[in-house]
């Protein structure tokens, strides 16, 4: 895997300087972020926290290209994303960023084992079998190696988000988007999806950025950045 | 390896399978009724050529072209000779039928040809008389370009072959006359009456020609209208009658004789069929338009119901062609669908068709619906049905290529 290849951890893999965003027409436009600049490195974990409605998932989308800012600038394993095509975001999205949604985390008609194997059938780099043992060792790190088959209906709301993580995981991101990974989950799950995470960061130089309203979580990660009102504070 | 586009699509269609099944029916009816028109369309269209050939032959060569076009047609192509065909003036008749016929073994695709000499009669039985028209032929040459042989319905040709005065009658002439096989008739010509014996008679299912024809050896008829030589057309079968018309041009450039295909000769009957086959097609593309109708409300409904799953597509890498394809190949799985069952669907009712017992005269003769299968009909059938499917699909589809998956992920998209 190119994308994880042998990088000195600490390099930076996600950079924003100064991002703006408003969202809404007319009247109803809000200046939602206000000139957020933001560093992450591999190999370490952040947590963005702060109260309901400050932007978080905001700021998330943008930084997995998602979403396009009205000012500022977004740079990806060193290079500028915020200006390029939609094609050349489309192709990083697939390559350097794996992204846990906040709500609707699988697509439903899709079995577990299927949804994980998603990504990996887009960027095409692995063979069918192997595409399919990586599936199942992704679901077997969250716990859920016996529920390969089930459709996403048939999963519980913690259950659909731990197989989320596991895809957002399938393409070997340098750089793990995830907003509240963990809000649906019980505290031995939570503790589960955490490490896992932690572990991958550290093993395999991932850049992890997670939003959490769980003191305990924001606490075990690296970086605790605190944002209020479209800014981070202190 | 299937395509990850495709099995997103197969499982998209799946959950939305009422939906999807009014697009695949109307699909199939679009389809397979398509086939059905244009099989019995070109099914009658078939049997009435086919007649019509038996009858008069693929090309018929008479009416000399007057002399003096002679040097100038010899010296130009023969594309010139048609631009100046306006002003060709026609002599009636063929003035030495043994000359043509030697240089039409020239032509390969020529089969048969065979000299007739025509005329005007009164046909007088012991019941009454009717006007009819006598055809000189040579047997055994005109059953080489005629279906005369297969036409015989009372009485046998082998005694027409053997009686000098043998003659073979129409059946509705037959009829009127209240002739049977071995009655014998007077026929008069230009003051010249004679005594022939019925020795067949025939039908051909073309009223006009079982109404008034009557077969007679040839030195017959020549006594008759007092004509030693000459005929009055040749009748000309070819090998494959589709290439009539440019082998009668050839024969009118070569021979100085007028020559009419058959595909000239019934051109107000073929456009008649081909306005037929045309307007039953565009008929019963009604369900075809409905289907893609249906397919574009389909799609649509799923584009709404998924935007979340084309956030998530987007989110992984999927790019804006790969979401249009998904949506187009879920229309080919119905149209694929549709087309294979469509065929199934038509190839049956056509043989269901065929079986209806329908007794029919006039043009041509039958005592059954007629059908032809033609893998055209088939192609032209999916064809449109892609087609028109496939336009209806692009919309949706773009439409959903082009959402912003940020304006999907925050239920602003539109
Ligand atoms: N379409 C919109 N038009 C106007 N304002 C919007 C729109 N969408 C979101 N907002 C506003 O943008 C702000 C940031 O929203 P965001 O979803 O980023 O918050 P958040 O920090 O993720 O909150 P939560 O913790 O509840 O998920 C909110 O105040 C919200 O009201
Ligand atoms: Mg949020």
């Amino acid at each position: 895997m190119s994308a994880a290849g042998p990088v000195a951890p600490g390099e930076v893999a996600l950079r924003c300087t100064d991002l703006h965003r408003y969202l809404g027409r007319d009247e109803g436009r809000v200046h939602v972020l206000k000139g957020v600049s933001f560093e992450a490195r591999r190999g370490q974990v952040y947590a963005i926290v702060g109260p309901s409605g400050c932007g978080k998932s905001t700021l998330l989308y943008l930084l997995g290209l998602l979403d396009q800012p009205d000012g500022g600038q977004i740079e990806i394993n060193g290079r500028v994303m915020s200006n390029t095509d939609d094609a050349a975001r489309t192709a990083a999205r697939g390559e350097h960023i794996g992204f846990v949604f906040q709500f609707h985390f699988l697509m439903l008609e899709f079995s577990a084992l299927e949804n994980v194997m998603m990504p990996m059938r887009k960027l095409g780099r692995l063979a069918p079998a192997e595409m399919e043992a990586r599936a199942r060792h992704l679901l077997d790190a969250v716990g859920l190696g016996a529920k390969t088959h089930r459709l996403g209906t048939q999963l519980s709301g913690g259950e659909q988000q731990r197989v989320a993580i596991a895809r957002a995981l399938a393409n070997q991101p340098t750089i793990l988007l995830a907003d509240e990974p963990t809000g649906n989950l019980d505290v031995k799950n939570s503790g589960l999806v955490f490490d896992l995470i932690t572990r991958l960061a550290k093993e395999q130089g991932q850049a992890v950025i997670l939003v959490t309203h769980n003191p305990e979580i924001a606490q075990r990660c690296d970086h605790t950045r605190p944002m209020r009102d479209g800014l981070f504070v202190g | 390896m299937i395509s990850p586009n495709l099995r997103i699509a197969y499982r998209f269609l799946t959950a939305k399978k009422r939906a999807m099944f009014m697009s695949l029916s109307c699909t199939v009816l679009g389809v397979g009724l398509f086939i059905v028109t244009q099989a019995t369309t070109s099914g009658f269209e078939d049997i009435f050529t086919r007649t019509l050939l038996g009858i008069n032959g693929a090309i018929r060569i008479e009416d000399r072209l007057q002399d003096t076009m002679r040097s100038m047609a010899a010296a130009g192509a023969s594309d010139f000779y048609f631009a100046q065909r306006e002003g060709v003036k026609y002599i009636e008749g063929v003035e030495e039928p043994q000359r043509i016929i030697d240089a039409l073994r020239d032509f390969a695709n020529v089969r048969g040809v065979s000299a007739v000499l025509r005329g005007s009669i009164q046909i007088t039985s012991s019941f009454k008389t009717e006007d009819a028209q006598m055809f000189g032929i040579r047997l055994e040459d005109h059953l080489r370009v005629s279906d005369l042989g297969q036409q015989i319905t009372a009485g046998k040709l082998e005694d027409f072959r053997n009686a000098n005065s043998g003659a073979l009658v129409g059946r509705v002439l037959a009829d009127r006359l209240q002739l049977a096989v071995g009655d014998s008739v007077v026929i008069a010509a230009r003051g010249e009456s004679r005594r022939f014996v019925v020795s067949a008679i025939f039908e051909t299912g073309y009223r006009e020609v079982d109404k008034t024809n009557i077969y007679l050896h040839l030195p017959e008829v020549r006594s008759l209208l007092r004509k030693p030589s000459g005929a009055t057309y040749l009748q000309i079968n070819l090998h494959d009658a589709e290439r009539a018309p440019a082998d009668a041009a050839r024969m009118e450039a070569v021979l100085r004789h007028g020559a009419k295909p058959w595909q000239e000769r019934e051109k107000s009957w073929l456009e008649v069929f081909r306005a037929l086959r045309v307007s039953t097609g565009i008929t019963v593309t009604v369900f075809t338009l409905i289907a893609s109708l249906a397919m574009f409300n389909t799609l649509a409904m799923i584009v709404l119901e998924k935007t979340k799953d084309i956030a998530i597509l987007r989110s992984m890498g999927y790019e804006r062609r790969d979401i249009t394809r998904i949506f187009l190949w879920q229309a080919g799985i119905v149209l694929a669908i549709g087309a294979v069952v469509g065929a199934l669907f038509g190839a049956g009712v056509t043989w269901l068709v065929g079986q209806v017992p329908l007794s029919i005269s006039g043009i041509f003769k039958s005592d059954r619906f007629m059908v032809i299968y033609d893998w055209r009909h088939y192609a032209a059938a999916i064809g449109t049905a892609v087609i028109m499917v496939m336009v209806a699909s692009l919309i949706p589809a773009r439409r959903a290529a082009r959402l912003e998956p940020g304006d999907i992920v925050r239920g602003t998209a539109q």
